[in-house]
């Protein structure tokens, strides 16, 4: 950054923090400035140092070297307490609210001048004076459990602003939202802005970039690459920046020529852990060669779909047929061998075993038969042999086959699974958000896999948040709100803001949210 | 027949105030996110030398005020393996209660005179006496309610307290938020260490007093267990109550009403063996679990705090 000003004009001042946790180095000497009254974009990709920065201006991460500067004068901050004196609030990407208490708790929950017995019916008002000030609807006696995530953000957004909150930091904030509700966020910034407050806006997003800020920060590795007016620059340049070099933004394909139906579902029904319809009469099918996108904010039907088709959860009523035979209710075992192959959405607790090795983790879907195993007996020279072929086609960087996988990065532990179930899929490939989490370059790798399992005859369901993906990725896209299907498109000229408004449970031509 | 009733719901009462205690104590350790299994080595330990404490000074405000330091030693030590060590609750938990029961039993065969081979067994040091008040205390069912010792009214009011602490209060919505995600709490500028020893060291205090009451009032002097496995139904109480302190009467009244019912048979000369009815509260505390697990999955509701049990680290990656 070469503009120098005297410290008095900026909100916020950051100098050389530095920060490193157990083998990687978050922060590296980054300078960060905020103006008054500016909404500042933090551009970077998955582990660039963005929410570990912004962790340490909001107290919770303590840095090892580097000094803050809040209205000119050096500040300490020992943790979030210090931070809420100083009116700095974060919404962090994994909300921090209390799910079995109210919207009211939420808001009030650890702010310090609070009466010892506080008067409810006095902080609802001001919450619903807030609410309406801002446009953030809320119903102040709801429980955290009861509201989509939606409106846990405005919960969040609501909590700062009862504070007082004059520096605002979102880490990630539209990851969740649909984009109607990522406009509306847009407009609650705008009027904070206007109100004389300033933001830090955390995304890998270059469109929120463009469309929320006033000047871009670019981090990559823990540094600061660049620093720019927002109208100075545009979203190819940002990514460049981003990513340090090129990047696709198509990726090539054949034309699409669905051969035969692989997986069909009729009138699926689900309940979820708490006995709530997940899934209400989902039916669709996916034809060999076909990738079918599954659209939907997170949580509306999309992880009990994936269980029910294997197996892992059971339907309450319809069929599922895999190659036209009915496999309702069958077992994943009986699932697996039918040649279907799943991505888990969390891939640490259901995909891989962290402290087993890469090799055994390869080899878990294959260890029952030969050649891993013979006689009941695992084979390890075999096994090591597997695990040596996919780390090498995969490029999975891990130390050696040994290295127990939850030492890999986010990336590699995805590979890692990637390459275990594209290795096993014969018929059906379902990858629950394989994407999630990855940076450009891993993801980019993970898209042309589904793309060549596309190519070589098998059904592929991708589950997703991300539209982008799902229009360049797959050839159909089923949009799903509440457990139910919303409408299902070609996803070649599918209209962006249409599959929003179905994904915000709103059919074409009416006005009435479903 | 109503005279019966009466002298049933006196003992019952009588029976459940050191569990209510016990279980108002462990209630706001769990909603601290601290599971503390010491209770049982807790209650014995604030049992025992509150009792020696009462034998030697006669004072029963200085017995209390042994129990519950006691309780608040031993709770410590429970506080720092998992708090700040990060150790298993369970495991440091039932070192605990091993550890107290054991001492328990070593003091009650140390700390007595010489006149009565050092033994606590068998003396009779200062106890709680129930109150009499006028006209009240000849109305039945009503005297059964008044007509009770300091430490039974104790929970007349330490119930509804615990209730409004808990749900009505700054202090009280910290604590919910710590026991349900502390992350959360930490965030939001909640101290979520120190209430963690807060409330682990307080509960335990709580538990202590359960203990005194059985030496100073419902069984005044010592004898070797003379919890009786109260310590392990209080954890199941816990459980039934759902962390709400105000259930815990119902738990307590069930259960001290087992004590009085098993109490009036063994006096009325039953042939029913006094094994089976000494075994009642066991197999009672085994019938709530499954009823109360069965209600739970039904109702969905779920009462246990979230993070209850979890070590806690701020900046865990």
């Amino acid at each position: 950054m070469n503009e120098q000003h005297e410290s008095g004009s900026f909100l916020v001042e950051m100098r050389g923090i530095s920060k490193s946790f157990p083998g990687v180095q978050a922060s590296d000497g980054i300078d960060l400035r905020l103006r008054y009254g500016e909404v500042l974009a933090l551009l970077g990709e998955n582990g660039a140092g963005k929410s570990t920065l912004m962790n340490i201006l909001s107290g919770l991460y303590r840095p090892d070297s580097g000094e803050i500067l809040v209205g000119g004068r050096h500040v300490t901050i020992s943790g979030p307490r210090d931070a809420a004196a100083l009116g700095i609030g974060m919404v962090h990407q994994n909300f921090m609210l209390v799910d079995t208490m109210t919207v009211t708790e939420n808001v009030v929950l650890g702010i310090r001048d609070l009466a010892f017995i506080p008067d409810m019916a006095e902080i609802k008002r001001g919450i619903l004076e807030l609410s309406e000030r801002y446009n953030l609807k809320v119903e102040p006696d709801a429980f955290i459990w009861q509201l989509s995530v939606g409106e846990q953000q405005r919960v969040e957004i609501l909590k700062l602003l009862y504070r007082n909150a004059e520096i605002l930091i979102l880490d990630e904030p539209t990851a969740v939202l649909t984009p109607q509700e990522a406009q509306e966020l847009n407009h609650v910034v705008k009027r904070m802005k206007g109100e004389g407050k300033s933001a830090v806006f955390i995304t890998h997003k270059m469109e929120e970039v463009m469309s929320f800020s006033d000047r871009v920060m670019v981090l990559r590795k823990g540094k600061v690459v660049a620093g720019k007016d927002t109208k100075d620059t545009n979203p190819r340049d940002l990514a460049k920046l981003m990513v340090g070099r090129e990047v696709l933004f198509q990726l090539d394909r054949k034309p699409f020529a669905p051969g035969s139906t692989v997986l069909e579902l009729r009138d699926v029904c689900a309940r979820d852990e708490r006995g709530l319809p997940a899934l209400s009469g989902v039916s669709f099918m996916i034809r060999a060669g076909e990738i079918l996108g599954i659209a939907g904010v997170a949580g509306n039907g999309q992880r009990e779909l994936s269980e029910v088709i294997t197996g892992l959860r059971k339907a309450s009523s319809g069929s599922i047929s895999i190659n036209c035979v009915d496999f309702t209710g069958k077992s994943p075992l009986e699932i697996i061998r039918s040649g279907v192959s799943h991505i888990p959405q969390d891939r640490i607790a259901v995909g891989a075993v962290g402290d087993m090795s890469v090799a055994n983790n390869i080899a878990m879907k294959g260890y029952r038969s030969k050649p891993l195993s013979f006689a009941g007996m695992l084979r390890p020279r075999k096994i090591l042999e597997l695990a040596r072929k996919m780390i090498d086609s995969f490029r999975i960087s891990t130390p050696s086959p040994e290295t127990r996988v939850k030492f890999l990065s986010g990336g590699n532990i995805q590979k890692t699974i990637l390459a275990r179930e594209i290795e096993s899929c014969e018929a059906l490939l379902i990858a629950v958000y394989p994407s999630r989490g990855l940076d450009i370059g891993a993801t980019e790798a993970v898209r042309k896999e589904l793309i060549a399992q596309r190519e070589s005859g098998r059904a592929v369901l991708l589950i997703s948040e991300d539209i982008d993906e799902l229009v360049t990725t797959c050839d159909t896209i089923a949009v799903f709100f509440e457990g139910r299907v919303m409408g299902i498109m070609p996803a070649a000229g599918a209209e962006i803001e249409e599959i929003g408004l179905l994904m915000a449970g709103v059919k074409p031509g009416t006005e009435a949210s479903a | 027949m109503i005279g019966l009733i009466s002298s049933i719901l006196t003992i019952t009462l009588r029976a459940g105030t050191s569990l209510v205690y016990a279980t108002i104590g462990e209630i706001f350790t769990e909603r601290g996110g601290i599971l503390n299994l010491g209770l049982e080595g807790i209650m014995l330990m604030g049992a025992v030398t509150s009792f020696a404490v009462s034998y030697y000074t006669h004072s029963l405000p200085l017995a209390l005020l042994a129990a519950v330091l006691v309780g608040a030693a031993l709770s410590a030590i429970h506080a720092f393996l998992t708090i700040t060590m990060r150790a298993n609750q369970v495991v440091s938990g039932l070192s605990i209660t091993l550890f107290g029961s054991g001492f328990a039993s070593f003091l009650g065969q140390r700390l007595g005179p010489a006149t009565n081979n050092h033994r606590l067994v068998g003396l009779v040091g200062a106890k709680f006496e129930s109150f009499r008040i006028p006209v009240l205390s000849d109305i039945p069912i009503v005297q059964s309610i008044v007509s009770q010792d300091i430490l039974t009214w104790g929970i007349y009011l330490l119930i509804p307290l615990a209730w409004f602490y808990l749900y009505r209060t700054r202090a009280g919505l910290s604590l919910r938020a710590v026991g349900e995600n502390p992350q959360t709490a930490d965030a939001m500028g909640v101290d979520v260490f120190r209430l963690k020893y807060a409330y682990t060291i307080s509960g335990g205090m709580l538990v202590a007093l359960g203990g005194a009451h059985l030496s100073l009032s419902y069984t005044p002097g010592w004898s070797e267990n003379i919890t009786g496995g109260r310590g392990w139904i209080v954890i199941a109480l816990v459980i039934f109550s759902m962390w709400n302190p105000a259930r815990a009467i119902w738990g307590a009244l069930l259960f001290g009403g087992i004590n009085a019912v098993q109490f009036r048979l063994q006096a009325s000369g039953t042939n029913i063996p006094a094994g089976f009815l000494n075994m009642l509260p066991y197999i009672m505390t085994i019938v709530v679990l499954v009823l109360i697990t069965w209600w739970e999955a039904l109702s969905k509701k779920v009462g246990a705090p979230a993070a209850l049990g979890q070590a806690y680290m701020r900046e865990d990656k």
